[in-house]
């Protein structure tokens, strides 16, 4: 393919292989996945709150077409929302641009990559269409129900989840194997490893942590297909299969998935702290070794998901402590970022009000997460919302909070415009208020013993006490839902008519900002830059400027 | 000199040399890769030892017997190419080019003879009755012995892909990127076989 200055409309924009455009194209599939995800959300909490009621844009959501619902949502938030915007979006837009390279390492690997995820994206889509409907076993796809179709009535569906999850695997491994490669053997002259922006480390913790994950769930993806296509019987107890086994393969790579999810987050918050706290990143090394010990454990702790599905007594002890063991990396990371907010002139602009809502929410959802960590407690409350609540207070912190934060903080960057401020705050505001009214009443009703996953609550008259909480929860849910369009009208609005921004609008030491606003193709025209110091410089006593950028012109 | 910058002249080289300027990007590249496909088999093989060390009697009453003798001479054979794959490569790096051109042709044939064998026997089991569904052993020994058959068949295409540039003088001991990435594919598919031969024969 051409990849001179002046390329035709397809190899531009769509069979792109400039890091940068395909890094928009991962973050515009993420926004249109996350509007079908936030629409099956809408249908769930629909039925919970007003049960048997017709819903609005949909009809009557019956327990089988919930339960594909619910399997839609899960599947769709993580590899299709989560994985884009988290893992692929900052990868491609920033590696590049954060080590001086002009592109990735192999940039049509990459460009493979997006349309493997967009194939997979559709494959998903189809099976709201085939005969039977789309896969009902749940976003985690237990065995036996999604084994065979005499549980859930569903096979085709089935069989279109699980090559929809294996292209979004293969395309994430792929475009991890495309990280790892260009920090190692890309970087520019002068930005040795310890002179790496956070960022980059946690982008690529992230990768590390997702293809070690994947390649046994790719396995059991496999061995699935072949219980669904062929009629083995793996998975199935009648013909001597083993349905935990699934268990066991899907959260091996599942648990550690979530860390895939909050590495960038992290990485990218610290980042932004930096820049808006005018502070150097408080304890570079111990947050990085933090990581190591986290990517590490993140491998032995997935056995806490099965405290409840008859896993071995002996097993649930060993794994309660190492899952109690491994928030400890974590709170290291985490109260670094608050050590960043000590007695700092922080500027309060909107992507460190982001990072600010990110840490004040997921800070529930990690201590949670303890509670959980232990199996005596899990026993009781894993069945429950309030297991819905804790991963919704860790993945929406996450996922939305960390993936709004990167895109206002580098929006300038991506499109050499502003965003528009009010709007902005707006939207800030009411997302984090409407996410804690959504989720903090469901870790009330999950105490209370509210059973997850059943269709209609209204079927079980324990459950009447919890009417009022779930219609708060869902009209907030609604409302979280609602405010999202003040986000798609700023973005789409700003992005083609905002007011023009700088090259480095945030006096930011990173080399991202060294470059043009949006960065031409090649990045850097004639020269690369040169790296000459760390990208914390900020307020260093006895300079004159309170910041200096990592790129001195050649 | 950045080890592989882009591949067209649209921009101009940068002064500036890479700090890991002696790491080949699709060296590093095709050994992340293999690092993926470990991990794949290592999924698979611990989902096979599940029932392979399970309670339950192994290989399963009223089985065929597996084709032992014939594989393990077979297994060989496979390993043969692998040392021919080295060889070819030595002989690339000392400037021999019949050298190199022989051993990978070598390579390729042992290969294929492998990939024959197993398919025949593959067919033989199936006319003796054991297929994927009958059971779980069935199961595990169609998907084991197809999936490593599948990387073979990849590694065979490659073969085919660097021998067609071969013989065209496409590589010398100056340039010979293609055929270390072939070579060290094959490695890894020589190198699985023996351990899936143990557990599944064995």
């Amino acid at each position: 393919m051409e990849q001179g200055h002046s390329q035709g409309f397809w190899s531009k924009y769509v069979f792109s292989t400039d890091h940068k455009m395909i890094g928009k194209q991962f973050l515009l599939l993420s926004i249109a996945m996350a509007l079908f995800g936030g629409y099956t959300a809408y249908l769930i909490r629909w039925e919970v709150a007003y049960p048997n009621t017709p819903a609005p844009f949909f009809g009557l959501v019956t327990p089988d077409k919930y339960n594909s619902i619910i399997t839609l949502h899960g599947t769709i938030m993580l590899f299709f929302v989560g994985m884009p915007l988290l893992a692929a979006f900052p990868s491609n837009f920033l590696i590049p641009l954060m080590v001086g390279a002009r592109d990735m390492a192999f940039p049509r690997l990459n460009m493979a990559s997006f349309w493997l995820t967009f194939s997979g994206a559709l494959l998903l889509a189809a099976s709201l269409f085939v005969p039977g409907g789309p896969a009902a076993g749940g976003w985690t796809g237990y065995a036996p129900l999604s084994a065979s179709s005499d549980f859930t009535g569903v096979k085709w569906g089935v069989v279109l989840w699980l090559l929809s999850l294996a292209l979004a695997f293969i395309s994430s491994s792929l475009g991890g194997l495309n990280y790892l490669v260009t920090v190692v053997t890309h970087r520019a002259q002068g930005m040795t490893y310890d002179r790496l922006p956070m960022t980059v480390w946690m982008l690529l913790a992230s990768a590390v942590t997702f293809f070690l994950a994947v390649g046994p769930l790719i396995a059991a993806v496999f061995m699935l297909l072949m219980d669904n296509l062929l009629q083995t019987g793996f998975f199935l107890p009648a013909k001597g299969g083993e349905p935990m086994l699934w268990e066991h393969l899907f959260w091996f790579f599942g648990h550690p998935e979530v860390y895939v999810l909050f590495f960038p987050t992290l990485g990218m918050s610290l980042d932004i702290l930096a820049v808006f706290t005018r502070k150097p990143v408080f304890g570079y090394k111990l947050i990085l070794g933090s990581t190591g010990v986290a990517v590490a454990l993140s491998f032995v702790v997935w056995a806490h998901h099965m405290f409840q599905s008859g896993l071995n007594p002996a097993l649930a002890t060993p794994f309660s402590i190492t899952t109690i063991v491994i928030s400890v990396p974590f709170a290291l990371i985490i109260f670094s970022m608050y050590a960043m907010l000590r007695h700092s002139a922080m500027r309060l602009e909107m992507p460190l009000l982001w990072v600010l809502g990110f840490l004040a929410t997921f800070l529930i959802g990690g201590l949670t997460g303890i509670f959980l960590g232990s199996a005596a407690a899990d026993i009781y409350l894993h069945g429950t919302y309030f297991v819905v609540a804790h991963f919704h207070y860790t993945l929406f912190p996450s996922v939305f909070f960390g993936g709004f934060a990167a895109v206002y903080y580098w929006f300038p960057k991506m499109f050499g415009r502003k965003l528009n401020e009010t709007l902005g705050r707006i939207h800030i505001a009411l997302t984090f208020l409407c996410f804690n009214a959504t989720f903090w009443p469901l870790f009330r009703v999950g105490v209370g013993g509210m059973v997850r996953r059943i269709a209609d609550p209204s079927f079980y008259p324990q459950y009447q006490v919890f009417a009022g909480w779930n219609i708060f929860a869902s009209i907030a849910a609604f409302s979280l839902i609602a405010t999202q369009s003040l986000f798609l009208w700023n973005f789409v609005l700003s992005a083609l008519h905002g007011p023009k921004a700088d090259a480095n609008p945030y006096r930011a030491n990173t080399l991202e900002w060294s470059a043009a606003s949006p960065p031409p193709h090649g990045n850097w025209g004639e020269k690369l830059p040169v790296v000459t110091c760390g990208p914390y410089e900020y307020s260093k006593p006895g300079e004159a400027e309170d910041w200096k950028p990592q790129a001195q012109k050649a | 000199m950045i080890a592989k910058p882009l591949s067209t002249p649209a921009f101009p080289a940068g002064p500036v040399p890479s700090p890991a300027r002696d790491l080949e990007p699709a060296k590093l590249g095709i050994l992340l890769f293999i690092a993926i496909e470990i991990m794949f088999f290592a999924g698979l093989i611990s989902a096979f030892l599940v029932f392979r060390l399970g309670p339950a009697q192994w290989p399963p009453a009223g089985q065929p017997r597996l084709p032992l003798e014939v594989t393990a001479v077979n297994t060989l054979v496979l390993l043969l190419s692998g040392f021919s794959v080295q060889w070819s490569w030595k002989s690339l790096r000392a400037g021999k080019t019949t050298a190199f051109l022989r051993g990978l042709g070598l390579t390729f044939l042992l290969g294929a003879a492998f990939l024959a064998v197993q398919g025949g026997e593959w067919i033989r089991m199936l006319h003796f009755g054991l297929t994927a569904q009958s059971n779980i052993f069935g199961g595990f020994f169609y998907a084991l012995v197809g999936l490593h058959g599948l990387h073979a068949t990849g590694g065979l295409l490659a073969l085919l892909w660097v021998g067609r540039k071969a013989l065209k003088g496409g590589y010398n001991a100056g340039n010979s990127l293609g055929v270390d990435l072939c070579r060290t594919y094959w490695f890894f598919v020589v190198g699985l076989w023996p351990l899936l031969f143990v557990l599944v024969y064995g």
